[in-house]
C-alpha cells in the first residue's frame, strides 16, 4: 500500500511548472483595437472612433519588480466607496483566521471577513471602522481591495444597544431549538461581542 | 484537496454565505447611534411588488415595502 502512494507522488510535482500566472502578471490587454481604428477612419475620417468599455478602465498596474514603498487600498461598500486607490502604509483586516496585518508586497491573498476592526495606518494617523463581514483581496502589486457589506466608523456605535443586543443573543442561543436558530443566535453572539470587544478595547 | 474542510457553524445550519452576511450587516446597523441608525436602515428599504400567475395569467399584484430582513 504505501508502494503505490510513493509512486503517485512525483506524478504530481511536475505539474505545477505549467501553472497559470496571476492576471496581475499578464500585460494589460491594448485598450484600442488597431485594425478597427484604421477601417472606421478609412470610412469616416471626420468621426472619432466610439470607445469601448475596455477604454475607459484602468488596467491594474504591473507587479514592480521591488516591493513599494505604499500599499494601495480600494475601500468599497455598496452604497459607498470609502477609500479609493488611497495608499497607506499598512491595514489590519479582521480575517476569519484573526487580525490580518497587510504591508506592502504581502503575498497575494484572498481572505474572508468576520465581523471585526478594520484599522488604516497612514503616517502616524490611523482610522478605524467596524467590519461586518466581506472579502479582502490582495494582489500582488500591492493592491488591496476590501469589500465590506456594512462598515462604520466605530463613535457612530451605540454601547448600551451592543450590551443589549449581546444579553438578547445570549438568552436566544440558550432557548432556540432547530439548528437554523441556534445558527442565528450564535451569529448575534459573535457580532456583538466583535462589536463590544471594539468599543470596550 | 481538502474538499470535506471544517465548514462554519451557520453552512452547517444550512445557511448560505449572502444569508450570514446580510444578518451581520443588520445587526451591526441596528447599533448604530440614532441619527445614522435611522439613515442605515432608510438605505436598505426595499419596494417590491408580487404577482402570483395561476393558469398563465398573473393575479392582482401585492405591494410590499419590507424591511430588508428576509
Amino acid at each position: 500500500m504505501l508502494g503505490r502512494a510513493s509512486m503517485l507522488l512525483p506524478c504530481r510535482s511536475i505539474l505545477p511548472a505549467r501553472a497559470r500566472p496571476f492576471s496581475t502578471d499578464l500585460p494589460a490587454a491594448p485598450s484600442a483595437d488597431a485594425t478597427f481604428t484604421e477601417a472606421w477612419t478609412k470610412v469616416i475620417p471626420n468621426m472619432d472612433p466610439p470607445k469601448t468599455p475596455l477604454s475607459f478602465m484602468q488596467p491594474r498596474p504591473p507587479t514592480p519588480s521591488s516591493i513599494p514603498s505604499k500599499l494601495t487600498v480600494n475601500f468599497v461598500l455598496p452604497y459607498a466607496s470609502e477609500l479609493a486607490t488611497k495608499e497607506v502604509d499598512m491595514v489590519i483586516v479582521p480575517a476569519t483566521t484573526g487580525q490580518m496585518g497587510v504591508l506592502p508586497g504581502h503575498v497575494a491573498t484572498i481572505a474572508e471577513l468576520k465581523p471585526g476592526v478594520l484599522s488604516v495606518h497612514e503616517g502616524s494617523e490611523m482610522t478605524k471602522y467596524f467590519v461586518s463581514s466581506g472579502f479582502v483581496f490582495i494582489h500582488a502589486n500591492s493592491f488591496a481591495d476590501i469589500i465590506a457589506v456594512e462598515a462604520v466608523p466605530l463613535d457612530r456605535l451605540d454601547v448600551n444597544l451592543v450590551q443589549k443586543g449581546l444579553a438578547e443573543f445570549t438568552s436566544k442561543l440558550s432557548s432556540a431549538t432547530t439548528d437554523l436558530e441556534k445558527a442565528e443566535a450564535q451569529i448575534g453572539i459573535d457580532v456583538h461581542s466583535a462589536l463590544n470587544s471594539a468599543l470596550t478595547g | 484537496m481538502a474538499s470535506n474542510a471544517a465548514v462554519p457553524f451557520w453552512r452547517a445550519a444550512g445557511m448560505t454565505y449572502i444569508t450570514y452576511s446580510n444578518i451581520c450587516a443588520n445587526l451591526v446597523r441596528n447599533c448604530l447611534k440614532e441619527p445614522y441608525k435611522t439613515e442605515a436602515l432608510s438605505r436598505e428599504k426595499v419596494h417590491f411588488s408580487i404577482s402570483k400567475w395561476t393558469d398563465g395569467k398573473p393575479e392582482k399584484p401585492t405591494l410590499r415595502s419590507d424591511s430588508p430582513e428576509e
